[in-house]
């Protein structure tokens, strides 16, 4: 829940390249940095250590790349969204750049409590593209798919099917599969989708991930997806900066 | 040449925090390479998080970068789990901004701040593809050098770095500059000429160019084996660090580094005189920074790294004069751009300092810290290091009130003269100072940080005879009863970490054997306690055919020629001599920025004087200093023109 007297504006930006191996924690700080460089109106937090209010979607693994991610932060006063939208970037470390922004309603649900789908490409190695259809198509087909997952820690046997909303080849020259992974009971991870694409197919034992980009999140309200940037947008903001999300690569 | 990236970063997913590896820091520059350019690469041989900070290589890496004649490049000591994974796909070291090999370069460039990082030099090296030890190397091998306080004393790495670069960095690069291009454009064909040439610059030491003569385990001379080449070679020195503002973009890292904030320097040098202390005496005189430069500084440090937090380093940063307006002035720069935390690393031991602090500490108020370094006011006068107690309970006392709740406390132990009646001295302060601290709050805490002593060449102390390994122990423990029951918190130092750095801090040339062995067997990253084993240096030693003791636990004599004696800081061997004799007659030695220059030798050997704003003590009584500061003098400073409220402060001192 967000407070009233600030402004809630919902980022999207990108990771790319080498800037792909830095962490979660190592990205707010890097936008804390962004924001103090541009000079931008944050609120902050009340208190002994007062933090600027900024809250970020569910985490990217290190080293995955991603066309999709986003932050929510809320300022003291109305800002040019297309203008800062530029500002950031530039402030941003190389690879990082922010691809749009919105203003949210007061008390649009948190990034946290909203994203319920997360859509990856992931290029594969160890399998050669002509067998790659076989076993995305046994994954597809099969009611249960099990697995070895390891939570807080511990191992164990997980039925990962239910939590892959969607599985596809794109392009079937390539070995390439495009998923999508729902968060919730809870967040399915890259890692344990491969291994239950070992797990359908002798023929996949060898598979291996190499390139992870993150190329969607969703937000599911009743039967309809939405993009984040535009569900809980506030009724009478400026026209927003959205900008065609890119093509992901 | 090409970039290695494509090989290196499939092995990044591989490894822990592979963002050591990327480069790319704001600040940071991708150079362009060119055959009449001399190609520098700058290396710190520990940790990336470790390195990064380090002021002195990200001042070189910009006034190199800025010459048309040069590129520099950055390196840090590859993780044990990275060099593993060079090692197996054959890849070598590279730099980090455009992950260029390091054998491609002309220079190897170290920073050496620790003696312990020692064997991730030959580490490094070696990951270069370059012959660890220096006679090895051919003209197609970059030339391997070495900078820093540690190489104050080179001889333990003679063997292995082709030239040791003594003092200030900052104009001595360039000339180093201007011999390697001159031999790189001229072919780059004999490694003896461009040697020869580097020994004639001022402030470069070429290890092969002296013999060593011993007899027994004594070394009697080191001589130059030619008439062109220094007998002795002195640091240099910046004589103004106004005219040099670096780093003027100082790299913001992408991960959590030590230091992870703007670090502004205000002074170089120190003359509080503490004997023990290496870093002061070997960087004298005092030269400040213009108060206008470090504001300017400060300013568009903030604006342009996006940093929250700021330090203002120095040996001692409370001792800058006019610390108060500067201070103020930084503060009033920063109203309305958001919460911007100051600290001042070094704090003096004493209320006005404390003062100063808890003004630009106006947020996150948590820990202060002071080190008194010894137990007793006795001790605390053989090391000069003269704050008295009421400096001490003033200092916390004032700190408590101002609403810290934590406060740390560090000491050494193993000090020339300590009897058990001083190190329990250390105990009773931390016992008075958590009293102090519950009469202003229930949550008071103390944290007793203790280090063994190792001697340090170019110091009134270099004579003294290192505590050992048994009796550096004993006295912890020492504490530790004592303290068993007290709210005081006890960390110490290991002291087996002390010996190993007690035998390269005072090594003479063939400590070079011994680190070289230390690091076949596996022994990189020593200043990490989880990779250090002192069973590996004296096995070292013992298959070298060398006696610990004789090295770290034996008092020098003063006839005895020392392995670094051909190097000078500018210090007086005579100076030093009187110094370390006036410490065991239990005398302190007075400030000579405020009270009669003593000629320990700098300013007056090589015509430097120190560069201040006020040559009077700044406000505050005892100062933590046990002197009479109000005394004045006739010193040879040079005054900075104009400081605010320097009137006001000699009437304070005054009155
Ligand atoms: S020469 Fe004199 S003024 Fe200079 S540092 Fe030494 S004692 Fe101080």
């Amino acid at each position: 829940m967000r407070g009233d007297a600030g402004v809630p504006v919902r980022l999207r930006f990108t990771k790319h390249g080498p800037v792909r191996f830095i962490s979660h924690r190592d990205v707010a700080r890097a936008f804390e940095r962004a924001f103090r460089i541009v000079e931008l109106p944050l609120a902050f937090s009340a208190g002994f250590s007062p933090h600027p209010k900024v809250s970020f979607g569910p985490a990217l693994a290190v080293g995955y790349e991603s066309d999709a991610e986003y932050l929510d932060l809320e300022l003291t006063r109305e800002v040019d969204l297309e203008r800062m939208v530029d500002a950031v970037s530039d402030a941003l470390p190389e690879g990082m750049a922010v691809t749009g922004a919105s203003s949210l309603a007061d008390r649009a649900p948190s990034l946290q409590e909203g994203i319920t789908a997360l859509g990856y490409a992931v290029e594969l190695v160890g399998v050669a593209p002509a067998d790659l259809g076989p076993v995305v198509d046994a994954f597809v087909a099969a009611t249960a798919v099990e697995v070895v997952v390891t939570r807080k820690g511990e191992e164990r046997i997980d039925d990962i099917r239910s939590s892959v909303l969607a599985l596809a080849r794109p392009r079937p020259a390539e070995a390439v599969v495009v998923v999508e992974v729902a968060t919730r009971p809870r967040t399915l991870r890259v890692a344990d989708v491969v291994n239950g694409l070992r797990a359908v197919s002798p023929d996949a034992a060898a598979l291996e991930e190499r390139r992870v980009v993150r190329t969607h999140q969703w937000i599911e309200r009743g039967s309809a997806r939405h993009e984040p940037l535009d569900v809980d947008r506030r009724s009478d903001a400026p026209e927003g900066a959205t900008r065609a999300l890119e093509a992901c690569a | 040449m090409s970039s290695l990236w494509p090989r290196i970063e499939p092995l990044l997913a591989r490894v822990e925090k592979p963002a050591r590896y990327i480069g790319m820091e704001r600040g940071s520059v991708r150079p362009d390479h060119h055959p009449e350019k001399v190609a520098w690469l700058l290396l710190y041989p520990d940790a990336y998080e470790v390195g990064l900070p380090n002021q002195g290589l990200q001042i070189l890496y910009e006034i190199l970068n800025e010459r048309p004649d040069a590129v520099a490049e950055r390196s840090y000591a590859p993780w044990i789990d990275l060099e593993a994974e060079l090692r197996a796909h054959g890849l070598p070291l590279f730099s980090v901004d455009t992950h260029r090999a390091a054998g491609d370069f002309d220079v190897l460039a170290f920073n050496l701040s620790a003696e312990l990082v020692y064997t991730n030099l030959l580490n490094c090296v070696d990951l270069a593809g370059v012959p660890v030890r220096a006679a090895q190397r051919r003209a197609e091998h970059p030339l391997v050098m070495a900078g820093g306080h540690c190489t104050f004393n080179p001889e333990p790495l003679a063997d292995y770095v082709d030239a040791f670069v003594m003092g200030d960095g900052e104009e001595v690069v360039s000339e180093v500059t201007e011999v390697v291009g001159a031999w790189k454009r001229s072919g780059r064909t004999h490694r003896e000429e461009v040697l020869r040439d580097l020994a004639t610059v001022p402030g470069v030491y070429v290890p092969s160019m002296y013999d060593v003569e011993y007899d027994g385990p004594r070394v009697v001379a080191v001589t130059p084996k030619h008439a062109d080449v220094p007998a002795v070679v002195d640091k240099r020195t910046v004589a103004d660090l106004g005219d040099w503002p670096y780093p003027k973009q100082q790299l913001v890292p992408l991960i959590e580094v030590v230091h992870d904030r703007l670090n502004v320097e205000i002074f170089r040098g120190c003359t509080r005189g503490c004997r023990f202390c290496q870093a002061g005496m070997i960087t004298r005189p005092v030269r400040e920074r213009p108060l206008e430069q470090v504001r300017t500084m400060v300013r568009d440090g903030l604006r342009r790294s996006g940093y929250d937090e700021l330090a203002l380093t120095s040996l001692s940063s409370a001792d800058f004069s006019g610390i108060d307006d500067l201070v103020g002035g930084i503060v009033a720069d920063q109203e309305g751009t958001g919460q911007v935390s100051v600290s001042l690393p070094s704090l003096r031991v004493d209320a006005f300092t404390v003062g100063v602090a808890s003004e630009i500490q106006k947020v996150r108020r948590t820990g202060l810290t002071f080190a008194p370094e010894a137990g007793s006011w006795r001790l605390r006068q053989v090391i000069n290091k003269l704050v008295t107690e009421e400096d001490l309970y003033s200092a916390v006392d004032a700190a408590f009130s101002q609403g810290w709740r934590r406060v740390k406390l560090y000491f050494l132990t193993g000090l020339p003269t300590e009897t058990d009646a001083d190190t329990m001295g250390i105990a009773e302060l931390a016992k008075n100072v958590v009293a102090i601290g519950k009469q202003h709050t229930k949550g008071a805490s103390a944290t007793v940080s203790v280090g063994g002593f190792v001697p340090k060449p170019h110091t009134p102390f270099q004579w003294f005879g290192q505590n050992s390994v048994e009796e550096l122990r004993r006295k912890i423990s020492l504490l530790r009863d004592d303290l068993r029951r007290s709210p005081a918190k006890l960390r110490w130092h290991d002291a087996e970490a002390s010996f190993a750095e007690g035998i390269a801090s005072r090594g003479d040339r063939r400590i070079g054997a011994v680190i070289e062995r230390v690091w076949r067997a596996g022994g990189t990253f020593q200043e990490w306690s989880e990779h250090f084993d002192l069973s590996r240096w004296l096995d070292a030693m013992a298959a070298e055919g060398l006696d610990p003791d004789w090295y770290v636990t034996r008092h020098r004599t003063e006839d005895e020629v020392l392995p670094w004696d051909h190097i000078a800081a500018g210090l007086h061997r005579d100076f030093l001599w009187q110094d370390w004799q006036a410490a065991l007659a239990e005398h302190g030695l007075p400030d000579c920025r405020w009270t009669p220059c003593y000629d320990c030798g700098v300013c007056t050997g090589y015509a430097l004087e120190h560069v201040v704003a006020a040559n009077v003590p700044p406000a505050g009584g005892s100062q933590g200093t046990g002197q009479d500061l109000a005394a004045g003098s006739t010193v040879p400073v040079r005054l900075l023109p104009t400081v605010r409220g320097g009137r006001d402060r000699e009437a304070r001192v005054a009155g």
